[in-house]
């Protein structure tokens, strides 16, 4: 029985970290219409970031700052934002395909500057020498994991609750003018550019806070947790959930998570020994279906964007439209 | 620093080939097609399962073409890959990017062109193994250039580059010379005009798709045949491609086979200060570079 327990509080703990990350996109993406192709790098700087600035002393590599932690996690969000920030002023003012390739290079450079670099991040080896916060007093058992389930869980519900506020807000208004009618927005003296700046820079803000809260969880992180998978995942998440609204971004996190889990078990499980090579790229073909499949039947997701007239602001004024002209 | 250009000019003809396709769909569709360099990689595992079929076949055409490694039955296998991947570039936009398009959503498309790319190469895995494949265990020595530098070159290499730059010849005649050329051009600066004077959009799309995955087989046959064939050649190839069209411009076909060149030579002269490990950042680095000093490359133009 607390076995099952303590494997749920795993599942929960990721899921929910995978949520953050996927509200993130859902600012850029559902709310803005920015392709964010390197979700990886965003929150690998975080993870990077927090483990570099908040451990101890380390030989072979950069980092051992010894932060407060609460300092070295703002550290690590500041890290993606900063990546962010270079790539946007790069690709913002083009046409939307720059930013797809930019930020799909970014996550490439920046596994492979990751594993390389062993001055930098220790290298293939990953990044050692991290001590969880708050051990002494919690103990390493379950009740810490408990009580890192619970932070967690306030970062999420924080991120979630300031989201819909934000979208809520004459900023989200302007988001939403911008996705759907770039010129119109322009002639009302708006300037998209810098606004669609602010949204992806927050919006890998938040990735990197999910990186820093995934590093600090498993006090390690090497080039292994920043491949291009994750991005994949938590696209198909966001794509599963329905773009454009945080409570599908949520539930996609964690349908997609237990899926792919699930089918990780039921693969390593009943798949023939010499078919073990393989199910990765099984799972792989299964995600990019899940991808395809939901643009073709269901592209407003699961949990459709509610499209609020923002003029009138009464409830009865709501109409569901999954579409998006 | 020869042999670096010289691999790099090489490498260059195959992201040429490439980079064309796909900056020609990008340019007329607008949509970064991800699933681009998969084509190279079908390309390259059909050709791989032709080859000995027609050897089998035909004995005849075993024989090898003069220094080379290449047989007589490679190059059908090759018109059969190019063939077969212009057919699947034609079948993946009628499965999937039109639907997506036809919906409206073609900010969409792009999410679309990575869960396909997801599904071909992990597909291709599944049947073809994922352990790297030859088409010939030959070993073909390297005729040596010079000894003082050592400079080596495989006939295969020159007479990819030679086939190359007679395909990048041909395709320049067709879209200066010809009136299908300026149609096709037509269409992908304004497609509302072009229909105006009687072009076929649909049509023009299905041939630009047959002749983007007919060069891209073309330029994965010469990948593997050069290197090794695997089934992450697409997912090691996406970025150099992209990287071509982007220091081209995205939209110009000249601009694709020149930024082929410019990504190849220079992701091989870096080699010479960069440790190896780090090779496959350079293409980023060289869009960050375009991106900082001429945004829209070489030859594009401002587009929204």
């Amino acid at each position: 029985m607390i076995g099952v327990v303590s494997y749920l509080v795993f599942f929960t703990t990721v899921a929910a970290i995978l949520a953050i990350a996927v509200l993130g996109l859902n600012l850029q993406w559902g709310n803005t219409g920015l392709f964010n192709g390197g979700v990886v790098a965003f929150f690998g700087a975080g993870a990077y970031g927090t483990l570099i600035l908040g451990g101890t002393p380390q030989p072979d590599h950069l980092g051992g700052f010894e932060l407060p932690y609460l300092l070295a996690l703002l550290g690590g969000m500041a890290a993606a934002g900063a990546l962010a920030w270079g790539v946007g002023v790069l690709t913002l003012r083009l046409r939307h395909d720059y930013l797809a390739i930019a930020t799909f290079g970014v996550a490439v450079a920046f596994e492979n500057l990751m594993r390389n670099a062993e001055a930098l991040g220790g290298g293939a080896k990953g990044l050692r020498g991290f001590e969880r916060p708050l051990r002494e007093a919690l103990g390493s058992g379950f009740l810490y994991n408990l009580a890192f389930l619970a932070f967690v869980l306030v970062c999420l519900v924080l991120v979630w609750r300031s989201l819909d506020r934000l979208v809520a807000s004459p900023f989200g208004r302007l988001l939403r003018a911008i996705r759907e009618d770039e010129t119109a927005a322009r002639s009302l003296g708006k300037s998209p550019a810098r606004i669609r700046l602010t949204a992806f820079v927050t919006g890998s803000v938040i990735m990197g806070l999910s990186g820093g809260l995934y590093a600090t969880f498993y006090a390690f992180v090497s080039p292994q947790d920043v491949l291009p998978v994750l991005t994949f995942q938590i696209w198909a998440m966001l794509i599963v959930g329905g773009a454009g609204n945080t409570r599908g971004a949520v539930m996609g996190a964690f349908l997609i998570w237990a899926a792919w889990t699930a089918s990780g078990w039921g693969l390593s499980r009943f798949a023939p020994v010499e078919a073990q090579l393989y199910t990765g790229s099984i799972q792989y073909v299964l995600i990019g279906l899940v991808i395809v499949g939901m643009l073709l039947w269901r592209p407003q997701g699961l949990f459709p964007e509610r499209l609020v007239v923002s003029q009138s602001g009464r409830e009865g004024a709501r109409s569901t439209q999954g579409e998006r002209q | 620093m020869i042999q670096h250009l010289l691999d790099g000019i090489l490498v260059g003809a195959i992201l040429s080939l490439g980079a064309t396709g796909l900056t020609m769909v990008m340019h007329m569709l607008r949509f970064a097609n991800f699933s681009h360099a998969e084509l190279l990689s079908i390309g390259a595992y059909v050709a791989l399962v032709f080859d000995p079929l027609f050897k089998a076949l035909l004995p005849l055409l075993s024989a090898q073409i003069g220094p080379l490694s290449m047989t007589w039955a490679l190059v059908a296998a090759i018109l059969v890959a190019m063939a077969l991947t212009a057919l699947s570039a034609v079948l993946f936009d009628r499965l999937v990017f039109r639907r997506v398009r036809e919906k409206g959503e073609e900010l969409s498309m792009v999410f679309a062109s990575f869960g396909l790319a997801l599904i071909i190469r992990n597909v291709i895995g599944l049947v073809f193994g994922l352990h790297t494949k030859l088409y010939s265990q030959d070993i073909v020595f390297a005729t040596v250039l010079s000894r003082d530098p050592l400079i080596l070159v495989k006939p295969d290499q020159v007479a990819v580059l030679g086939v190359a730059l007679a395909v990048m010849a041909a395709l320049h005649l067709m879209l200066s010379r010809t009136t299908f050329g300026y149609a096709l051009r037509a269409v992908a600066e304004n497609p509302a005009l072009a229909q105006v004077n009687g072009i076929n959009l649909g049509r023009m799309i299905v041939i630009v798709w047959l002749l983007g995955g007919a060069l891209a087989a073309m330029a994965g046959v010469f990948y593997g045949l050069t290197n090794q064939i695997t089934p992450v050649i697409g997912r090691d190839l996406v970025l150099p491609v992209f990287a071509a069209t982007i220091v081209g411009g995205i939209g110009s076909i000249h601009g694709a086979l020149l930024g082929g060149f410019v990504v190849g030579i220079a992701a091989n002269l870096a080699l010479v200060v960069l440790p190896s490990g780090y090779s496959p950042s350079v293409p980023f680095l060289i869009i960050l570079a375009v991106l900082l000093v001429r945004p829209n490359g070489l030859f594009g133009e401002e587009r929204a």
